[in-house]
């Protein structure tokens, strides 16, 4: 029933996708165009990247909302290696460090400190955000090496780009851990109910752990994608990111109560989200008016399974 | 009836010790730069943190009945472009027609928030992350993207804010009297004691005759009407209105509420704490370029108060929750 349900919510992302294919090609001449399209996909591709393992994080029955801090955290401390002269895979180590580290703290506050995640995550937004500013204040930082510049503007094969090409392996792989292996069910099993799984002699901490851990490791890798493609750094890097991204992880399906959601889903939430935002520019609507639809998309996504189990 | 009296003496104390380390922050400024005491400085500080104190009262009601509202910012901001466009459409009204529309309207956008959480039962932060993108959004079509300035608000609109009586702003004055009924109200209104309990154990609170939905409703409902209201405040103290105004101040609200020792559990929380967290930021704000540090430090202090606040309060929260229900 749970399986059918959520299969139900997929093919109709999937359906969703494939409308707004159609329905911005034949509204735009522009839109059906390899080079277009192979543009648009960096509208998404940093965020849908963050949104993977957050997925596992809430499907786990926590939250972390403190993903777009540890992204300007991470994008400063690159541009601060930078400016002393640190080669590229040195500012790959230090973004990547940076974020694993914060990810780390989380972790540690909830399953150390016991705080509850949504407290635990606004107190280190507030503190990593906070430490960015305090660091960078309104400088910016942009003498970034030029062969840096490739994770976030070059291309794989074609019109693929780098950036996507991440994507699509880290897609599959989170796909596979979380669907395939043993620990992709501890995960559900923690999220659905944790104190039941702690009596079955799981973990449920080390899990925790880790999987905060991994939300800050890969908010690191956006930053290195991101300040790539920016070349530059700002203390208001990627500000509001984190609830787009929780948006896109709900959207896909995932339920905050924790337990249930797929990785197919995210995926098909971020296609759309990242296809809709495009094809609204092609119309020359402003994202703000996209924003309605997605606050209205993400509450029918919890009403609507609501409105039916009442019947 | 004894859980309820040693919850509330629990609060007590913890209230006078934020106090006192509330006091004692303000004499050690005080101390190194006596010009902080002065009168004047004084009501600047309550005036630059009294939309915080209103703000974070009303979201602490919401997250006593363990709900959150991240639409707080949203609303405030489409209230106070409501009450902008109202203004220059009518600005021969006077203040108290915008009063009454930024309350209604307020009240209404919290009420759905309230609607959907009570009847439908989904889960309070996707509901307000929801309405808070819808809120915006509604924003701009309202405003279709363009800014409501400084002359084209009328002379009443903008001064109401700013009017100054007994040394004090109007906005001050609302602000303390906000505080000063939620004071009363929390301990003396039935309302406010069935908050209290639906928050701390929602099943008792069922079987006792209490709809914990129902309650979810109304805090939703109040806090609304007060970012409704704050809208038309924020507006006219900074003499704009556009799309952005207070983007993201939803969670420095939320974050007053937890330096103040509300537990996001719900439940737990008063609102002179509330009050005394929202004093503790402004007079770190307020003070930082006194000792030298620049204004960018705020941010990262006030997320080293929240963990070292939240660090504490979950340790004391343990004893007592473990007892009643299982933690999950």
């Amino acid at each position: 029933m749970k399986a059918a349900s959520l299969l139900r919510w997929e093919s109709m992302l999937a359906l969703v996708l494939v409308f707004a294919f159609v329905f911005f090609s034949a509204y735009s001449p522009y839109f059906l165009n390899v080079d277009t399209l192979s543009d648009a996909t960096f509208n998404f591709t940093e965020r849908a990247i963050v949104a993977l393992p957050l997925a596992l994080l809430i499907i786990a029955g926590e939250i972390d909302i403190s993903v777009a801090a540890i992204i300007a955290l991470s994008s400063v401390a690159m541009g601060l290696g930078s400016a002393n002269g640190v080669g590229t895979a040195g500012l790959i180590g230090i973004g990547l460090g940076t974020g694993l580290l914060a990810g780390c703290i989380n972790g540690a506050l909830v399953t150390i400190g016991r705080v509850p995640s949504i407290v635990a995550t606004i107190g280190t937004m507030t503190l990593f955000r906070g430490a960015a500013y305090a660091v960078l204040g309104d400088r910016v930082l942009k003498d970034y090496p030029e062969s840096f510049a490739v994770f976030g503007q070059g291309y794989l094969v074609g019109p693929i780009s780098i950036e996507l090409a991440l994507f699509i392996l880290f897609a599959i792989l989170f796909g596979v851990f979380l669907h395939r292996t043993r620990w992709g069910r501890v995960i559900f099993a923690v999220g659905a109910n944790p104190v039941a799984s702690r009596y079955s002699g799981i973990a449920v901490n080390r899990y925790r752990f880790a999987l905060f851990a991994l939300t800050g490791l890969f908010s690191g890798l956006a930053a290195v994608l991101l300040t790539s493609r920016l070349g530059s750094t700002r203390p208001s890097i990627a500000q509001g990111w984190e609830l787009e991204i929780i948006s896109m992880v709900i959207l896909g399906g995932v339920s905050v109560w924790g337990g249930k959601g797929s990785i197919v889903g995210v995926v098909l939430a971020a296609l759309v989200f990242g296809l809709v935002t495009f094809g609204l520019g092609l119309m020359n609507i402003p994202g703000i008016v996209l924003s309605i639809f997605t606050g209205l998309l993400l509450i029918l996504v919890v009403a609507v399974p609501a409105l039916v189990n009442r019947r | 009836m004894s859980a309820p009296r040693i919850r509330l003496s629990d609060n007590t104390r913890r209230d006078l010790g934020f106090a006192a380390l509330t006091a004692a922050l303000f004499l050690a400024v005080t101390f190194a730069f006596p010009g902080f005491a002065a009168p004047r400085n004084l009501a600047g500080l309550l005036d630059d943190t009294a939309i915080l104190i209103m703000l974070a009262l009303g979201q602490m009601l919401v997250i006593l009945g363990r709900g959150i509202d991240l639409s707080i910012a949203a609303n405030l901001a489409l209230c106070g472009m409501l009450a902008a466009l109202f203004n220059r459409a009518f600005p021969e009204a006077g203040i108290v027609p915008v009063f009454v529309l930024t309350l209604v309207a307020g009240g209404l956008l919290g009420a759905c928030n309230g609607l959907l959480v009570w009847k439908l039962r989904l889960p309070p932060i996707v509901v307000t992350l929801g309405t808070m993108s819808i809120y915006r959004g509604a924003i701009y079509l309202l405003s279709r993207g363009a800014w409501v300035n400084e002359n084209e608000m009328s002379r009443d609109f903008l001064a109401f804010p700013r009017a100054e009586f007994l040394g004090l702003s109007m906005l001050s004055w609302l602000s303390l009297a906000v505080a000063a009924a939620f004071v009363v109200a929390l301990q003396r209104t039935r309302a406010a004691r069935d908050l209290y309990a639906a928050g701390g154990n929602p099943e008792a609170a069922n079987y006792s005759g209490i709809d914990p939905g129902r309650m979810q409703f109304l805090a939703y409902t109040v806090c609304g009407a007060i970012a409704g209201v704050c809208g038309y405040l924020w507006v006219a103290r900074f003499a704009v209105a556009y799309t952005d105004i207070a983007l993201g101040f939803e969670l420095s609200v939320i974050a007053a509420c937890l330096i103040g020792g509300v537990a996001i559990a719900g439940g737990i929380g008063t609102a002179v704490g509330v009050v005394l967290g929202c004093l503790f930021i402004g007079i770190i704000r307020s003070s930082l370029p006194l000792v030298g540090i620049s204004a960018f430090w705020q941010m990262f202090i006030n997320g080293a108060v929240i963990l070292v606040a939240v660090l504490l309060s979950a340790r004391q929260r343990e004893f007592k929750r473990t007892i009643l229900e299982a933690r999950t």
